[in-house]
């Protein structure tokens, strides 16, 4: 498989019954094999109802226990969306994609420490979700975009990396697995992970890291890939114009005491044998350039 | 979100902090009274903005007479302060601060903020404090001792005693400075801070602790359980166009150029200013009108890049995955004809319905530039902007 997910995925939606959760539940069943990868929702005052012909269970544990759900994605709005995650990690979930903008620090502080020693994984949140092209998209983005292939691509962002997979798809470089790991300062998965599990994964080529300015993982990962990354990786820190002390859209972008620069981080990544372009526009040639 | 000094402080005095007493006023008149009504030989008159660094500017003045009150709080109210911070124009003071004069031993240097790589909040303390602090980290690393703190259990005493050893703070203030840190972490936690800064905590020659200066930032995500905190906002501190777009559920910071750049998404609107410079030209701004940008929001969106007198093009990049071309296309030209624009418009759709977007904008009868991807619609704004700027000056000729 690509990595995380696949056709075989069995996926639960907790904020199902929302506008946003229903919205998007709906596009996720039409992609590829959504129907059957997409098994329940939760809603604790709605269950026993159905949204798109998906059942609605009560909590997260009955959702896992009468479907086999294993992964859950969450639309939940900002103010509980932490208490969502906890309540997918009490119940032994292996994957938890949160898409929720918002949710303040101090419940990711919380929600993180109690997820140390668990087996949950956590994708965002703030994120557009993750998608294998065409196997399973779980998230928000526009699965249009996609191609199966063999690039693997992971970012902060939302539409920068629909753009970065717009461009690989026109170059005809299908990709096995994208993940956008969120834009707050608080989050799951990082860079770093993402590229371990790229690394391991046999369906996967080449990696593109697509990056932003405000703490200091891009770095930490450009290290990690200098070591022991077997595979090509190339890059985009974008913010090169960014001012600092600004926070620029995502909670996480921002250039505190000087640290965390575009530039900080193009250096980290070049000095590690990562090929990096300044050229939003040049992400899709610069991968095929190594490949 | 930002808040003021006495603010701070006022926050930290309810949860056991030993500040200065002091008044806040907004006029001369009432300055010279709160010191009267302070009493003592000996006020600070402290210029509340938002920026550091103001001691060094002027902002902050010892007086030794209430005389002196006066004429420092003269001099300060209604003037421009320029600090490191505040960029060459300054910020007008509002607001002044009359606190009571503290004698002062030794200067410390406290904080609490979020540390993204571990994923918990760090204490971090000086024993060198009263200077810029990362200035101290550069220069003498070793005088900077950190600890992280478990969000599920909070400040650990050991912990905070061993910050009071490093830090060198006299055995006979221990108790105290425990006492102190656990209220000053406990101040942060309930009030979703991302950042807390005492600089300097000072030791007096009587040995009690005293936080001069106070400096707290809040979640804007967690705004909505503070109401409290919320209305502390003071308007004069903030760019006006911010707190509009904010309004508007924009993100939206201005810069010193002259392309405006109208983008869906934080990540994909900084590599839109990005490729601008990249290919000579200079973003005026950046603005994110969200991953689900609508027709209303686009409009809001013009009117605010308008306002910058010194524009010459609009980069409108919208990347619309799900999101409908032709809603999008929509808004950009009902946002162009109410606002009658005069500079070129350069626009890149991709998306669903993008072939329907882009025949609303050619049947629009407006000159709209199309763009067919990312770099022709940065090479097209840069071009159209120069090309703008060159007219201009024949038809000011």
């Amino acid at each position: 498989m690509a990595i995380l997910i696949d056709r075989h995925t069995r996926v639960m939606t907790q904020g199902i019954t929302g506008k946003t959760g229903q919205f998007h539940t709906r596009q996720c069943l039409e992609y590829a094999y959504g129907r059957e990868c997409f098994v329940a929702g939760v809603n604790p005052k709605k269950a026993g109802e159905d949204v798109e012909g998906v059942p609605v269970f009560a909590t997260v544990a009955e959702a896992k226990q009468k479907t086999g759900a294993t992964v859950s994605v969450i639309y939940v709005p900002p103010p509980y969306a932490a208490a969502a995650i906890d309540e997918a990690v009490e119940a032994g979930l292996d994957l938890v994609i949160c898409i929720t903008e918002g949710i303040p620090v101090r419940d990711m502080l919380r929600t993180r420490a109690r997820m140390r020693g668990k087996k949950t994984l956590l994708i965002g949140p703030n994120c557009p979700g993750i998608i294998t092209p065409g196997e399973l998209k779980i998230g928000i983005m526009p699965g249009v975009i996609h191609q199966p292939g063999r690039i693997g691509v992971v970012s902060r962002s939302g539409t920068l990396t629909y753009e970065a997979v717009a461009q690989l798809s026109e170059l005809g470089l299908g990709q096995s697995t994208c993940i956008g790991i969120g834009g707050d300062p608080i989050n799951g998965l990082k860079h770093i992970d993402v590229l371990r599990l790229f690394n391991a994964d046999n369906e996967t080529d080449a990696v593109l890291m697509v990056g932003e300015i405000g703490g200091t993982d891009e770095e930490e990962c450009a290290r990690w890939v200098r070591d022991h990354m077997k595979k090509p990786v190339v890059g985009f820190i974008a913010g090169t114009t960014a001012p600092p002390g600004k926070r620029m859209g995502h909670a996480g972008a921002i250039i505190a005491g000087g640290k965390g620069t575009a530039q900080e981080k193009i250096e980290v990544m070049e000095a590690c044998g990562i090929r990096v372009t300044r050229n939003p526009a040049e992400m899709g040639e610069l991968l095929k350039s190594v490949l | 979100m930002k808040i003021h000094e006495y603010q701070a402080k006022e926050i930290l005095r309810r949860y056991g902090v030993n500040v200065p007493a002091g008044i806040a006023c907004f006029s001369v008149a009432a300055a010279v009274q709160a010191a009267e009504k302070l009493g003592g030989d000996k006020w600070v008159v402290k210029a509340q903005i938002y920026a550091g660094g103001r001691g060094k500017a002027g902002g902050v003045k010892l007086a030794k007479s209430i005389e002196e009150v006066r004429q420092f709080a003269e001099a300060m109210l209604f003037s421009s302060l320029v600090t490191h911070q505040t960029g060459p124009q300054g910020r007008i003071v509002h607001r002044l601060y009359i606190e009571q004069g503290v004698a002062i031993h030794h200067e410390y240097y406290l904080a609490l903020v979020v540390d993204r790589a571990s994923q918990c909040v760090s204490l971090i303390a000086s024993e060198a404090g009263g200077v810029d602090i990362e200035q101290v980290a550069a220069e003498t690393p070793d005088k900077i001792h950190k600890i992280m703190i478990d969000p599920l259990k909070g400040l650990n005493p050991q912990d905070a005693g061993n910050i009071v050893t490093r830090i060198n703070l006299p055995e006979s203030c221990r108790p105290e400075a425990i006492a102190m840190l656990e209220a000053l972490y406990r101040a942060f936690d309930e009030n979703d801070t991302s950042l807390l800064e005492i600089n300097p905590l000072i030791l007096t020659p009587e040995n009690r602790l005293v936080a001069l200066d106070a400096k707290m930032n809040f979640d804007d995500n967690a705004l909505f359980r503070h109401p409290d905190i919320a209305a502390l906002r003071d308007p004069d501190e903030e760019d006006p166009l911010e707190v509009e777009a904010s309004k508007h559920g924009l993100s939206y910071i201005p810069l010193d150029g002259d392309i405006a750049c109208l983008v869906n998404g934080a990540g994909l609107a900084m590599a839109t200013m990005d490729i601008i410079k990249l290919y000579g030209g200079n973003p005026a701004n950046f603005l994110d009108v969200g991953g689900g940008a609508t027709a209303e929001k686009v409009t809001e969106a013009f009117k605010l890049m308008l306002r910058n007198p010194g524009l010459r093009a609009i980069l409108v990049n919208i990347f619309g995955g799900i999101m409908r071309c032709d809603v999008i296309a929509e808004g950009v030209v009902a946002a162009a004809r109410e606002v009658g624009l005069a500079v070129p418009l350069i626009v890149r759709l991709e998306g669903t319905n993008m072939e329907l977007g882009k025949k609303i904008l050619a049947d629009s009868g407006l000159t709209i530039i199309p763009a067919s991807n990312m770099a022709d619609a940065a090479r097209k704004a840069v071009d159209a902007a120069a090309r703008f700027r060159s007219e201009a000056v024949i038809r000011e000729v």
